[in-house]
């Protein structure tokens, strides 16, 4: 299993915050993920589709060409505007 | 010391905290305390809410006290940040810096909350008068 993690305004946007998924067979990096959620319909392939999104694997910020792994946390969240 | 909490703190109560166990060494402490607005781009705010990812929020958080302990010599450090739903004049976050001398708290207290701001995940909601909108980094 694998956890994905949405927040702030792509969570709004997917109408989800966190959900636990089997990670296909065919996946192993970030990339074929986001292709993968993206066959879920128009909403999730146009908010995954913006480039200002950043991920985190396991609570850290990668490169979006990342490799992932069986058991991972991956968040996808909007440029941050705290303080 | 990092905190991320929703119920709100005291500016004073922090900084006196710091002092009564500073036992001597730190000759400066510089703070920076960040309230909500009531003006944002020309609109009246009436609440602002901060959403926060638990867990890599806290780390990301300790990461930043701990570059500004390597890179100044500093006594003491501390970030309070608030989330949920705020109000106009609400604290959201406390930075304090305490050093040896004064450009060095000054220094680092500025290094935290300017990277704090581009790196913590944190994020803003302003409600307006009938409406919501998520902020843009400024």
């Amino acid at each position: 299993m694998i956890q994905l993690r949405y927040f702030a305004s792509l969570r709004e946007s997917l109408g989800i915050g966190d959900e636990q998924v089997e990670l296909p067979e065919n996946v192993s990096d970030l990339p074929a993920l986001t292709q993968w959620l993206q066959q879920r319909g128009e909403s999730w392939e146009n908010a995954l589709a913006d480039q200002r999104l950043h991920v985190a694997v396991n609570q850290q910020i990668v490169p979006a060409d990342s490799r992932i792994a069986d058991g991972d946390e991956i968040a996808w969240f909007p440029p941050v505007t705290g303080g | 010391m990092i905190r991320v909490q929703t119920v709100d703190f005291n500016p004073a109560d922090e900084l006196e905290q710091l002092r009564s166990v500073n036992n001597g060494k730190a000759g400066a402490m510089v703070s920076f305390t960040g309230l909500v607005r009531d003006l944002n781009e020309g609109d009246n705010i009436t609440q602002l809410t901060l959403e926060h990812y638990p867990g890599m929020t806290e780390k990301a958080l300790a990461k930043i006290e701990t570059q500004a302990n390597a890179q100044w010599e500093l006594t003491a450090t501390l970030i309070i940040h608030r989330v949920g739903p705020l109000q106009p004049n609400d604290n959201i976050v406390l930075v304090v810096a305490a050093s040896m001398h004064r450009k060095q708290a000054f220094a680092a207290c500025e290094f935290m909350i300017d990277t704090l701001k581009t790196s913590a995940p944190f994020w803003k909601k302003e409600s307006l008068q009938n409406s919501d909108r998520w902020l843009a980094p400024g």
